[in-house]
């Protein structure tokens, strides 16, 4: 199960991505619309595991997960791009919304 | 922009060719830092969650070694809870994978020494594109002369997978049962890395753009196709971010 239905499953797309890849150019045009594609699909992941997520955290309301993420990002953008400073607020605000809340 | 301190600053000698060894270490030395900490947290998750749904302990580490990316493990794991058969269970995953196609396109170039790197190279180490792996490649191996960036990423990837299996299999066996809330912000912990991470790896407009586009189109597009609305946000939020850049940088000149 996990050889097939996991690993084959997700190797094939890497795979797949190293021959596509081919002799594409780090600066082609082709490039530049692959990793968007690549970043709108990681984005979709993103928003799905905050608003559809698994385990402890779907006890959560949605509107905190996003009020939550919505802080954590604002919370970046104003200490300058500081990453932890970013996921250590977001958390704060989940779980001091967990303490409230339930 | 990026102003994060914790990985060390890689010294690359100005017309002195280092050996492969001495890349591999550098990528070993590098491996031991945030994202790191952050992956081995989001698996914490995955364990507790994991031994929560009645897994074993060797399932959980074939899942980390095989898939690597952990939202693709997150659907394996659902499936198999639910006893789900082989084919509906690889398909399910095969579709919550695909991602990592555009990656690992995104990434060769950056990686690859023209020519002269082989392509059974290429294959083995893109068992690692997962999107921590991801992120700190695109944002560090500009930086590096081309011949040293596989031997890095190489060195990078065995050693964060390596970390993070064994924090896996610790919190496994250790943590019976964590309290409810931790759980929640540890599993909190992929998509608020993913999102402030990828943030910081775009260099371009389009890059922040498609970031954007994705958050808003992926719960529109999954209410819509629960199974082909990751498929559709990729395509559609990177295609309209590729095209709002294009006429953007077209009108300044």
């Amino acid at each position: 199960m996990i050889a097939v239905a996991g690993w084959i499953a997700t190797d094939m797309w890497r795979w797949i991505g190293v021959f596509a890849s081919g002799k594409m150019s780090e600066t082609s045009q082709i490039f530049i619309w692959v990793r968007a594609v690549a970043t709108a699909l990681i984005a979709g992941i993103i928003a799905r595991l905050i608003l559809f997520p698994s385990g402890e955290l779907a006890e959560t309301p949605m509107w905190l997960r996003i009020l939550a993420a919505a802080w954590g990002a604002f919370s970046y953008k104003v200490a300058r791009e500081h990453l932890m400073v970013g996921i250590v607020s977001a958390e704060v605000v989940l779980i001091s919304g967990w303490f409230i809340l339930l | 922009m990026q102003n994060q301190s914790n990985t060390d600053e890689i010294e690359a000698p100005e017309g002195q060719r280092l050996s492969n060894r001495y890349w591999y270490g550098q990528g070993f030395k590098n491996a031991f830092s945030l994202p790191t900490v952050i992956l081995s947290m989001a698996f914490i998750g995955f364990a507790s969650l994991a031994r929560e749904a009645g897994l074993t302990l060797d399932q959980v580490v074939l899942m980390s070694a095989f898939l690597w990316a952990l939202p693709s493990i997150v659907v394996l794991t659902g499936a198999m809870v639910s006893d789900l058969a082989l084919l509906p269970t690889f398909i399910a995953v095969t579709l919550s994978s695909v991602r990592l196609m555009p990656m690992t396109m995104a990434l060769i170039p950056i990686l690859r020494e023209g020519k002269k790197t082989a392509n059974w190279r290429l294959l083995l180490v893109s068992h690692f594109v997962a999107v921590t792996a991801w992120v700190f490649a695109m944002r560090k191996l500009p930086e590096l002369p081309r011949y040293a960036r596989l031997p890095f990423l190489t060195g990078f990837s065995i050693t964060v997978c390596t970390l993070v299996i064994c924090v896996s299999v610790a919190a496994f066996i250790s943590f019976p049962k964590l309290p409810a809330f931790i759980g929640a912000a540890l599993v909190f912990l992929t998509p608020i890395y993913f999102m402030l991470s990828m943030w910081g790896a775009s260099r371009l407009a389009s890059d922040k753009l498609a970031l954007g586009l994705g958050l808003i189109l992926g719960p529109i597009f999954h209410l819509y196709d629960p199974e082909l609305g990751l498929l559709l946000t990729g395509l559609v939020g990177g295609t309209l971010a590729f095209i709002f850049y294009q006429i953007r940088s077209r009108g300044r000149l």
